[in-house]
């Protein structure tokens, strides 16, 4: 299986998504790198709408992922609630 | 009652697909007559899925707030004297190089999707290009506007744009997009859309950025990052354009699959000199060239490939010979330009014994066998007063326009050379890969415009060196080009930090 993955800026706003990704994927890994995290998992990266609010105790949009993203590998699938990354493989 | 927020898919098929129209009274080939030539088989733009859903009034809202962040950022860094806080004035150097050969690509960019987006007949992937487009435009405006910064303080940046059209290793960034752009549409949309945003510019925008950061260039990471947050929109894009193409019609699966091969192999040439950035111009060290590669390409690459398999898809062509190269790229690369140090519009040096030491170590297999020996040869003669120029000027491959200087990786010694004929010419090629570009359109390729052919035809200023750096490339002589050490940036990094000059240590030597 091929690994999705996901770097975003490492900054304040995006250690909270990375603590929703931790826990909405248990077997996510996650690397920090000079200025960037990247976060791996085998088949599949899910990031919650809801998981993510929670963690920052506000409301979030999906789409505001796009301010402190830095690249990703995988099919993108998007919705109100949910932004994931696959292989089908 | 109040209205029901309409939700992302909602909105997108309002904001996007509904703006399209029934074309009544003009012919669909007339308004889309690029649409067919390249033999793509359309069958039905409604299939068209772009998984991002971002409408225009989403688009604007989020990108001003990129824009503020990163403005914000880099009025910071202009206030703070940023300048003096890099690691080394060597540094700026690959900012330099940024600025005259990638920044100029982010408007050739711009102008492609502007172009392309207008040819395609499918709404979803207009607006997707028209995005894009725009993204590009920001991306070479901020990248300006940052560097611009560094222009107060260090040579060599004074006229990129001019140089871009002119200087003989600059012409590998501008061929590359001239090529694209004066490809179709669809062909443009693998090149620039999947080969490069997708398979490549991850080895451009990540692990180079994340140097850039590491080495206390907060204005560059920050266009850097910023820019990069688009370009996982344009990857998504790229990807989606691939299998909406494999989808529409079997017909497709080999005309992509030649257009992959061709681009993944261009991307990869014109990388070369992001290699030897990442290895010898950032003096803090992330990772090396390899190890970025495999990552990024091996890895994602591999994973992507793998995922495409369904379609009939294959690794790109000649995968092998740069997976081959990937140890001793960065090192040619660096090779040909400190060769060529004195026409070049930023500097060049030898490395220190830690970083050959660093080199060493992550190149086990390649640096102390085929480049260690040479570049202490280079050094000795720098301490004995005789910096090394070559004088003569170098052939240059006809589809890359890359100095042919890249070994077979079956005898890393011997230059890789390979030779077309066509119309009764002769042509020359550093590699297969660009040989069998050219040899499927020759027609285009015999156009190219070759730095060192117009030279010597005598359309660059002049017959002598100095005329055509000088006056025709706009170089500063003895400021901008030749080695590092004895350079005026040198002398002024070592003035700010209260390091001896250069003229003090000969002193103190003597």
């Amino acid at each position: 299986m091929s690994k999705a993955y996901i770097a975003l800026q490492d900054n304040e706003e995006s250690h909270y998504i990375v603590e929703a990704i931790e826990e909405d994927n248990p077997t996510a890994t996650v690397i920090y790198q000079p200025a960037m995290i990247r976060i791996e998992n085998e088949g599949r990266l899910v990031i919650k709408r809801e998981t993510v609010e929670e963690k920052m105790g506000r409301d979030w949009e999906i789409q505001a992922l796009h301010v402190n993203l830095i690249t990703l590998g995988g099919n993108v699938d998007e919705d109100d609630d949910q932004f994931s990354l696959s292989w089908k493989q | 009652m109040t209205a029901k927020k309409l939700n992302m898919k909602e909105k997108y098929s309002l904001l996007t697909r509904d703006l399209d129209w029934e074309y009544s009274y003009r012919d669909y080939k007339e308004i889309f007559p690029q649409e067919e030539f390249e033999g793509i088989k359309i069958t039905d733009w409604s299939k068209w899925e772009d998984p991002f859903r971002l409408t225009m009034d989403a688009y604007w809202k989020y990108q001003a707030e990129k824009e503020k962040k990163l403005y914000a950022i880099l009025d910071a860094f202009a206030q703070n004297n940023g300048q003096q806080n890099v690691t080394d004035a060597r540094y700026i150097n690959a900012i330099k190089l940024f600025l005259t050969g990638i920044s100029p690509g982010e408007h050739q960019a711009a102008m492609g999707f502007g172009h392309v987006g207008r040819q395609l007949g499918g709404v979803g992937a207009r607006v997707a290009c028209q995005m894009q487009a725009i993204d590009e435009l920001r991306h070479v405006q901020t990248q300006i506007h940052a560097m611009s910064h560094y222009n107060k303080f260090f040579d060599g940046f004074q006229d990129f744009s001019h140089m871009h059209d002119r200087v003989w290793y600059l012409s590998v960034p501008k061929s590359f997009f001239d090529d694209a752009r004066t490809a179709g549409p669809f062909e443009y949309m693998v090149a620039i859309g999947f080969s490069f945003e997708y398979v490549l510019t991850n080895l451009l925008f990540v692990p180079f950025m994340s140097g850039a950061a590491y080495n206390g260039d907060m204005a560059t990471v920050t266009f850097g990052f910023s820019a990069q947050s688009d370009e996982a929109r344009h990857m998504t894009l790229g990807l989606e354009i691939i299998k909406f193409l494999l989808e529409q019609h079997p017909d497709n699966v080999p005309i992509v699959q030649r257009w992959i091969n061709k681009w993944f192999w261009r991307g990869t040439r014109m990388l070369a000199l992001v290699a030897m950035m990442m290895d010898y111009m950032l003096p803090n060290k992330v990772m090396s060239w390899q190890e970025a590669w495999e990552v990024y390409f091996e890895e994602a690459g591999s994973s992507l490939f793998k995922d495409l398999a369904r379609y009939g898809i294959e690794m790109p062509a000649y995968a092998k010979t740069a997976i081959a190269e990937k140890e001793h790229v960065s090192h040619q690369a660096w090779s040909i330009f400190y060769n060529y140090g004195h026409a070049a519009a930023f500097h060049t040096w030898m490395p220190t014994e830690k970083e050959m030491d660093w080199l060493s170590e992550k190149y086990p297999n390649t640096f102390d066998k085929y480049y260690r020996p040479r570049f202490e040869k280079w050094r000795e003669m720098e301490a004995a007063g005789e910096r090394f120029y070559n004088p003569t000027l170098p052939m240059l491959c006809q589809t890359c326009q890359i100095p042919m200087g890249f070994t077979d990786m079956e005898d890393p010694t011997a230059t890789f050379y390979r030779q077309s004929e066509y119309d009764g010419e002769r042509y020359n090629f550093c590699s297969d890969g660009c040989k069998d570009i050219f040899d499927y359109e020759p027609e285009k390729y015999v156009q190219a415009w070759l730095p060192v052919h117009q030279i010597y035809q005598g359309n660059c200023g002049g017959a002598e060196m100095e005329d055509v750096l000088g006056d025709y490339y706009k170089i500063n002589l003895g400021v901008d080009n030749m080695d590092f050490h004895g350079s005026p940036d040198e002398e002024r990094w070592n003035a700010w930090h209260n390091l001896p000059s250069a003229e003090d240590k000969l002193k103190q030597a003597s």
